[in-house]
């Protein structure tokens, strides 16, 4: 079922991270409002391919918007117009006939494309390597229901640990900062008792490890909360940065 | 017939006694091996983690940008574990039970129980690593029944259980990264398995950024990736979900057990037109309250199609509640294979809804009526919103449609006990594999198979291979390598220089609607000979007009498609080979011919009780089948009913 | 020692010190906001001019004054730094950015708003500051019947004035000082200084309803009872009154004059 909707497409191409890229404009035609945006991206490229041109390249895979794998900026908003929603489950409806889409892959210099809209977001891992986990190993562990936790206390832990990785909120932040992304993590330890022995010391890994990476500081615009497809509350960057001063100022010694 | 190397003994201490039997490996020799770890799902995650940590060099790849993107991560429900929190009258038996009987006795009694035993050790072991699991008030774990089991043992993180099992088995991944004892590669997909001697000894990878044809040794290899169910092109599978890593392997001698066991999935957004590139799954439990109907006549249901009637227009005494009406006593919660075939039934008569009449109601105006729409809001209020995001329908105003898709693949690669698959030094892990869900899984199992071969049973059966090998490095200069990764580079310059008409999607499609088709909810020897046929051509069309663009040395998403899907073709005709030979309903296996009066799925135990373990014999051959007699000290083998 | 250098020289020690630096000036604000009410005491700047000598004499005060001044200048050069940080981490722009969807255009321009504020603070600071302690003001002499509190006031003339004095003699207080009031009346007779302290004030309105709350969402303050008391200071006493309070003398003295 092919709809009526036409639309044009400013999209960024680039070959990969060494070369210059450039808008490039195309037309899709045809377009069903129950496409979701990855789809009539999918049209868009058959279409390439059948013309005998690359396809637009862009990372996506679950399409149901809990992998992080999607991104795109567009029309000047991370995982466009619409909020609590990755770009995976964004329908053409929410744009109508005749407009004008401008494609771009997130911006920021700890991303850096490899290819058209796809970026290298490894950053966040090696910042979760840093310490985001907690220190035991497999078996010799006490039962589950050894330590009680309260309710509101796990549930506000998973709040923040329903972050998926996706990078928008470094993508929405004026300065491309990642505090959000990065506190999401040591909030979720920083609330669960699991999480408390280490609590200081991965304060100070994940974000030495953050600077490290170039991403910009926080500024407290509250962007990244805005536009974050799963919600992630600014009170995570509040208590990160209790954490970590915490730690530098007064815990020192516990924070090895 | 297969040695599954099951020891023998009583059922509940088969695993204590084999792990006391099987050889160590001495802590100071650990790190002289090194183990290569295909995909980052539960499985790969946490093998690689508890591997590292125990000393061995791991190597992990996945084809994702990240490790946390496996789609082990989009589980919704749960994970079920023998905890017996509740007090309900859970235990590892009747865990072990329920599983060997929902798998409709398809599965090796063995393994499945060793499956129950380990599943308390699993929310343990995540509880450990800070996942925050739901809680009651009183702080303790709550649980919750599902898939209409008797039991309330679901342990669940509201509606993201797989999320955040995997994010903390990503956790641990990420802290032995961190201490260097696994070494990470992103985007980098199995190509191809590296054997010497007839043994595992390394993989061949294309990096996905550079196009770079590497190859990686090490002294044993875990296949952890994942099922096959992209090969129908639409599933509720992520896009990059494939079987390459596996057909490879099998192809180099594992040997592929049960590939026609697909589970379809009931409850799932209805397909909106041909552009649809993927399935949504909306978690099951939606049908706890909702009420599945579709108009009693076709007359009826093709005025509502046209938009002559609205839905409201259907009177009560015209609503056919099918599943309440043939199944009184499970009603709505029938399991998935049943609720799935009698949706396709009927679609099949006509009476099915929407614009294109594929897909039933799930009605939420009872459950509304009688709980309030509060209630069914704190229920269910993110499946609404998901529903109400991707369809434009508000389901708390209409019905919603849903209908089955493909979700689950209960074949795989065939293992012994050890999860070795038919290659000395090869593994299969996860849903990679065949060996614990029979015909059909559970709800909540899935998580819980991958979990528990990752963390609980490789970390003890690897080594019993690594301890008989001695300590010689990898000769990382055997021809072998170099001639398989020769044999990589040739197929990708070979997919390269097709320059036809047709896209690989349009294969793709072609090949998803034959398996839909004739390898779906309901199978035929008519219609499956007709595939395999149809399949055949198919794979000519491929190799003569698709289309692949650009070069290896970049970031090619065509040539990866192209890869995979080339893939794809040949599993499907063995899926197709494997439905045709087993002349039985089972599970999720529904042959047409073998049913009951009534129309539901009737085994042959005489004389398919076995697992069909097929192997590879070359291009175009037909495979050859081995069978493992499945034997079921433990339980009585009983049809299935939900009368 | 190491520890600390650490922490100033990482992205959170930084913002740290912007808000340290930040709510020393907030505070600031309020005691200067306070002071200057005395401007609209009808006593032709008797207590304004004698708080001015008191504020600028008065030794801890002088202590903190140097603070302030100090705290100014690390504002301003780590707002800079960080700023030079944050452009280097989206080294390629966006050609379309909508900031407007899902942020403030205040917390999204501190930096325009601060550049605004630092060149009020250096015209405020030639305008006054500097001719008070320049020689560049009037000088007055007030003396004060304590028994009818009636008040004579005197212009003095270059060599009529060598010091502040303030003492008692027969029941008369005089008081000599420098006669900072008058400056004021001067200076806010230019319409064109007028316009650009209410603008200045606007920026620091607008500063502040960000700046304010963002100082202690840095300091890692969040509460669910007591940050809405943050948010309703930084909005209504940092972003509404002071402003205004501030915005009203030099308006005062235009139209009064």
């Amino acid at each position: 079922m092919s709809g009526n909707m036409n639309l044009t497409l400013k999209v960024w191409r680039q070959k990969n991270d060494k070369t210059r890229g450039k808008f490039v404009t195309y037309q899709a035609n045809g377009i069903s409002q129950d496409m979701s945006f990855l789809e009539m991206l999918d049209v868009v490229n058959e279409d390439l391919v059948r013309k005998g041109e690359d396809p637009i390249h862009f990372d996506h895979d679950c399409r149901e918007g809990i992998c992080g794998m999607c991104s795109l900026h567009i029309n000047g908003r991370p995982h466009g117009p619409k909020q609590g929603t990755t770009t995976c489950q964004l329908h053409m409806r929410s744009f109508h006939d005749g407009q004008t889409i401008v494609i771009e892959p997130w911006r920021a210099s700890a991303f850096p494309v490899i290819k058209d809209l796809a970026v290298d977001r490894t950053a966040f891992d090696r910042i979760q390597q840093a310490g985001g986990y907690v220190n035991v190993n497999t078996g010799g562990v006490p039962d589950a229901n050894t330590i009680p936790i309260p309710k509101v206390v796990a549930d506000e832990a998973f709040e923040s640990a329903t972050c998926i990785g996706c990078g928008a909120c470094v993508a929405a932040c004026k300065n491309a900062s990642a505090m959000l992304f990065v506190s999401a993590k040591i909030s979720q330890y920083a609330l669960m008792p699991q999480g408390q022995t280490e609590r200081y010391s991965r304060a100070q890994a994940m974000v030495a490890q953050m600077d490290a990476e170039g991403f910009g500081s926080c500024t407290n615009t509250g962007a990244c909360e805005a536009e974050c497809p799963v919600g992630i509350k600014l009170t995570n960057i509040a208590r990160m940065n209790r954490e970590y001063l915490n730690a530098k100022i007064f815990k020192e010694e516990e924070a090895h | 017939m297969l040695d599954s190397k099951v020891p023998a003994g009583p059922l509940a201490e088969k695993w204590s006694k084999h792990k006391f039997n099987l050889k160590l490996v001495n802590p100071a020799n650990k790190r002289k091996y090194t183990i290569i770890v295909v995909g980052t799902g539960l499985a790969g995650s946490s093998a690689a983690a508890s591997l590292a940590e125990l000393g061995y060099n791991v190597k992990a790849f996945c084809y994702q940008d990240s490790p946390r993107r496996a789609h082990s991560i989009a589980a919704q429900g749960g994970i079920n574990a023998a905890k017996n929190y509740q007090n309900d009258g859970d235990s590892v038996y009747r865990l072990f039970y329920d599983t060997i009987k929902g798998g409709d006795y398809r599965a090796r009694e063995a393994n499945v129980y060793r499956l129950a035993e380990v599943s308390v050790n699993i929310i343990d072991q995540c509880v450990a690593q800070g996942v925050p699991f739901a809680r009651e008030y009183g702080g303790l774990l709550d649980n919750r029944s599902f898939g209409g089991a008797q039991v309330s043992r679901t342990f669940y993180a509201r509606g993201q259980t797989g999320q955040q099992l995997l994010l903390g088995a990503y956790s641990a991944l990420n802290r032995q990264i961190n201490k260097g004892k696994i070494e990470m590669f992103n985007r980098h997909e199995m190509l191809d398995l590296v054997t010497i001697d007839g043994h595992a000894r390394g993989i061949i990878t294309r990096n996905m950024v550079t196009g770079a044809i590497e190859s990686h040794e090490g002294h044993a290899v875990l296949l952890c990736t994942g099922g096959y169910g992209n090969v129908f092109f639409l599933s509720t599978n992520a896009m990059g979900c494939n079987v390459t890593a596996a057909w490879r392997a099998h192809k180099r001698g594992a040997f592929f057990a049960n590939p026609c066991y697909t589970q379809i999935h009931p409850t799932c957004i209805p397909v909106t037109g041909d552009h649809q590139s993927k399935l949504t799954l909306m978690s099951e439990s939606l049908r706890n309250d909702g009420r599945v109907w579709v108009p009693k006549t076709v007359e009826l249901a093709q005025k509502l199609r046209k938009g002559e009637i609205k839905i409201s227009d259907i009177k009560e005494e015209d609503r056919d509640y099918y599943l309440e009406r043939k199944y009184p006593s499970f009603g709505n919660l029938v399991p998935r294979d049943v609720a799935s075939r009698n949706a396709k039934e009927v679609v099949d008569e006509g009476r099915g809804v929407g614009a294109s009449g594929i897909a039933v109601f799930l009605d939420f105006e009872d459950a509304i009526k009688r709980l309030g729409e509060d209630t069914v809001r704190a229920k269910y209020g993110n499946l609404f919103d998901m529903y109400y995001q991707i369809t434009d329908e508000n389901p708390y105003k209409q019905p919603m449609r849903i209908y089955p898709a493909v979700h689950y693949t209960m074949g795989g690669l065939w293992v012994d006990y050890n999860l070795m698959t038919s290659v000395p030094g090869l593994y299969a892990l996860g849903e990679c594999n065949f060996s614990d869900h029979g015909a059909n899984r559970l709800g909540a199992s899935a998580l819980m198979q991958g979990l528990a071969d990752g963390y609980f049973v490789i970390p003890y059966t690897v080594g019993d291979y690594l301890a008989g090998l001695g300590f010689d490095p990898v000769d990382k200069n055997h021809p072998n390598f170099e001639k398989t990764r020769k044999e990589v580079e040739e197929n990708v310059h070979r997919l390269l220089s097709l320059k036809g008409s047709k896209t690989v999607d349009d294969i793709h499609k072609k090949l998803g609607h034959i398996m839909w088709e004739y390898c779906g909810m309901a199978r035929n020897e008519v219609g499956l000979t007709k595939a395999k046929g149809l399949i055949q051509e198919l794979r000519r069309e491929f190799w003569s007009d698709v289309t692949v663009l650009g070069e290896n040395e970049e970031m090619n998403q065509s040539l990866e498609k192209a890869g995979r899907v080339a893939d794809f073709l040949e599993l499907g005709e063995l899926m197709v080979d494997d439905a045709l030979n087993r002349r039985e309903s089972c599970g999720g296996h529904f042959r047409e011919e073998s049913q009951t009066e009534e129309g539901e799925a009737k085994r042959d135990d005489e004389n398919f009780r076995y697992v069909a373990a097929w192997e590879y014999q070359g291009e175009n051959q037909p495979e050859v089948l081995h069978k493992e007699a499945l034997e079921f000290e433990n339980v009585k083998l009983t049809q299935r009913s939900y009368k | 020692m190491s520890k600390s250098r650490h922490l100033l020289s990482s992205s959170l020690g930084k913002k740290l010190i912007m808000s340290l630096t930040g709510l020393f000036l907030c505070t600031f604000l309020i005691v200067h906001l306070i002071g200057n009410l005395q401007l609209f005491y009808n006593d032709q700047g008797k207590a304004f001019n004698d708080y001015a000598h008191f504020m600028t004499h008065f030794t801890p005060i002088r202590v903190v004054s140097y603070l302030l001044y100090a705290s100014i200048v690390i504002h301003a050069i780590y707002a800079l730094v960080i700023t030079i940080h944050n452009r280097k981490a989206r080294p390629v722009k966006y050609a379309v950015y909508r900031g407007s969807a899902n942020s403030a255009w205040n917390s999204r321009n501190m930096g325009i708003l601060g550049t605004v504020l630092l060149v009020f603070i250096v015209t405020h600071m030639s305008n006054f500051w500097w001719k008070y302690h320049n020689d560049g003001v009037p000088y007055i002499e007030y003396r004060t019947d304590l028994a009818t509190q009636e008040t004579t006031v005197t212009e003095l003339i270059g060599d009529e004035y060598t010091d502040y004095v303030k003492y008692i003699d027969n029941d008369v207080e005089v008081i000599k000082a420098k006669d900072l009031y008058k400056q004021v009346q001067f200076t806010f007779k230019n319409w064109l200084l007028v316009a650009f302290y209410v603008i200045s004030m606007a920026a620091l309105s607008f500063h502040l309803i960000h700046g304010f709350k963002s100082a202690f969402q840095t300091l890692g303050f969040d509460h669910k009872k007591y940050a809405p008391v943050i948010r309703f200071l930084g909005v209504w006493l940092f972003g509404v009154a002071i402003p205004i309070g501030f915005a009203a003398m030099p308006l005062y003295f235009y139209f009064s004059s």
